[in-house]
């Protein structure tokens, strides 16, 4: 099946002479969660503004459903729903008049059915009649998802959809988003907290300096990338690590009573039986051990760290 | 056509009138009465009719004109240039709109207000000064394409502008002073030479004096040209805008 979004080649450089994308090239899937991660001023929303046409490229293409964003730009948009990085509301708008403009906008009848199941799903309910300017940075954020949402798009863009939203909101908009996913929408979401793209996305792309650098199924990504810690609960204290165990290059706690031991699970050899080997010839002995698999975070900051 | 999305804008920019009615009816309201006052009672009493038409009702074409500039201006302007300012403009940049219903949208509901205001200001100076209109559909003729045609130039404007004190200067360094040279309170032939001849480049002549025309029959320059210039500025604006929105100067960069 052809993929929802397709980018080729593309690149934008601003007025500034700032190049904020290099010749980029993407393909998102029909239906999946595909998370763009990157640190600030990477390309993400850059990339997200080109696609959605708020900003236009300077060189390469995109195809939105089969269609190119720029000549067909009615049938594209129609598709797409945005929800800015930004808490950018009409203060004085009732949240009921901003959520049915944005549908209007969007070129659709009005349905208030359709805009009270939205205003419902997203526990806004209750607040319809209520100015924006009196809501707070969560039920603004919410606002805005359900402006986007307005339109039934079949694409939908989050741009750091949780920044500054606590901890239990921001596992309602993941609910949120899961529903979404289920009802066939595309979704693709930058985000910071790396937490969410390991707890949401289907395929992760990593983007430095305008640049992909990387795009993976998630968990193959933490597979292929991933690094295993082994750490070891000594019985006793250890001032130093004895030279017999050099090759292993362990790491010992301050405190003298944990060795942790980093290892490639991709490795033929991963070395945890000459290990253990060695420190049962070294005399040392341990009352517990525990395995750790690298997380997104660490994978990320790895990948950056070798791009620059 | 997004007449879903034209209708969205419109009533949007209609809705925040309504949200501001003391400034944005009211407040013009009040202050043309007190030109009538100063103007029309005050001093108006001391001076002669102009072309056999009294002062008071002489000067009622250039005072809706006055405003009608002023208003169209300011309200297409800030229309445009709050959603830039706070940046809900780019619910409108994604959205499937083509730049002429993006304009239908803004442009027509800033005119819209301008017109309704005319309106209002017209029937208040029924209050101060006998009226008449000798040629109703050339007035509401003139009264439209001076309300688009500066709602037009007032949405330049606003796309040009990158902050509040630039959204004010032109209107206020230009426009004003434009006007209030125009003819608004005069007919430019009781100007000496040669400030009778410079007065013909200032484009607010043209309209002040069509727009006379329609109610009063008396005209400072033929209605035709008044309306060629005017027609003239309404689609030199319009190539301006369409070429911000082909560049996207200051949208979509």
């Amino acid at each position: 099946m052809r993929p929802i979004i397709e980018i080729a080649g593309l690149s934008k450089t601003y007025a500034s002479g700032f190049n904020a994308l290099k010749q980029v090239n993407l393909d998102i899937h029909r239906g999946e969660i595909f998370a763009l991660l990157g640190p600030n001023g990477a390309g993400k929303t850059t990339l997200i503004s080109i696609i959605c046409g708020i900003v236009n490229p300077s060189t390469g293409t995109v195809h939105v459903d089969g269609h190119e964003i720029r000549r067909d730009f009615r049938a594209t948009r129609s598709l797409i729903g945005l929800v800015p990085q930004e808490l950018t509301t009409d203060a004085f708008e009732s949240v009921w008049a901003t959520v049915s403009f944005s549908r209007g906008l969007f070129g659709l009848p009005p349905d208030p059915a359709h805009i009270e199941k939205v205003l419902k799903d997203l526990s806004l309910w209750d607040k319809k009649d209520n100015r924006i300017m009196t809501l707070s940075g969560g039920m603004k954020r919410r606002v805005l998802i359900a402006k986007a949402l307005s339109h039934e798009p079949r694409v939908l863009f989050l741009d750091e959809p949780t920044a500054g939203v606590d901890v239990s909101l921001r596992k309602d908009m993941w609910e949120v988003v899961r529903k979404l996913r289920e009802s066939g929408v595309t979704i693709i979401l930058t985000t910071h907290y790396l937490e969410e793209a390991e707890e949401m996305a289907d395929r992760i792309g990593v983007i430095t300096k305008g640049e992909l650098i990387l795009v993976e199924e998630k968990a193959a990504l933490i597979t292929k990338l991933g690094k295993k810690q082994l750490s070891l609960h000594l019985h006793e204290r250890l001032a130093e690590v004895p030279v017999t165990l050099a090759a292993f290059s362990l790491t010992l706690s301050p405190d003298g009573m944990e060795l942790t031991y980093t290892y490639d699970i991709q490795a033929e050899r991963t070395g945890i039986t000459g290990l253990l080997r060695a420190l049962a010839d070294a005399g040392i002995r341990f009352r517990d051990l525990n395995t750790k698999q690298s997380s997104l975070e660490e994978i990320f900051v790895d990948l950056v760290r070798q791009k620059q | 056509m997004n007449y879903h999305g034209m209708k969205a804008i419109y009533r949007f920019e209609m809705a925040r009138t309504g949200r501001t009615l003391m400034q944005s009816i009211v407040s013009p309201v009040i202050s043309t009465s007190l030109y009538f006052v100063v103007f029309g009672a005050a001093i108006g009493s001391r001076i002669t009719e102009i072309e056999g038409v009294s002062y008071g009702a002489f000067i009622v074409p250039g005072l809706i004109m006055l405003t009608l500039l002023t208003q169209s201006i300011s309200n297409a302007s800030f229309g445009i240039y709050f959603p830039r300012f706070t940046g809900t403009i780019y619910e409108l940049l994604s959205a499937p709109l083509s730049f002429v219903e993006v304009l239908v949208g803004y442009v027509g509901a800033a005119a819209s207000k301008s017109i309704i205001l005319g309106l209002i200001i017209l029937a208040t100076a029924g209050f101060f000064v006998p009226l008449q209109v000798a040629h109703p559909f050339w007035m509401l003729a003139f009264l439209v394409l001076t309300s688009v045609a500066f709602s037009l130039f007032g949405f330049i404007i606003g796309l040009w502008a990158d902050g509040f004190e630039k959204l004010q200067i032109i209107p206020l360094l230009i426009v004003t002073p434009l006007t209030f040279l125009g003819g608004t309170f005069y007919s430019i032939s009781v100007l000496p030479a040669p400030w009778d001849t410079i007065a013909l480049f200032n484009p607010v002549v043209y309209l002040v004096s069509g727009f006379r025309w329609s109610f009063y029959e008396v005209a400072d320059v033929s209605v035709a040209v008044s309306l060629s210039v005017t027609v003239a500025f309404l689609l030199g604006c319009l190539g301006v805008v369409g070429w911000m929105f082909k560049t996207g100067y200051r949208l979509r960069n």
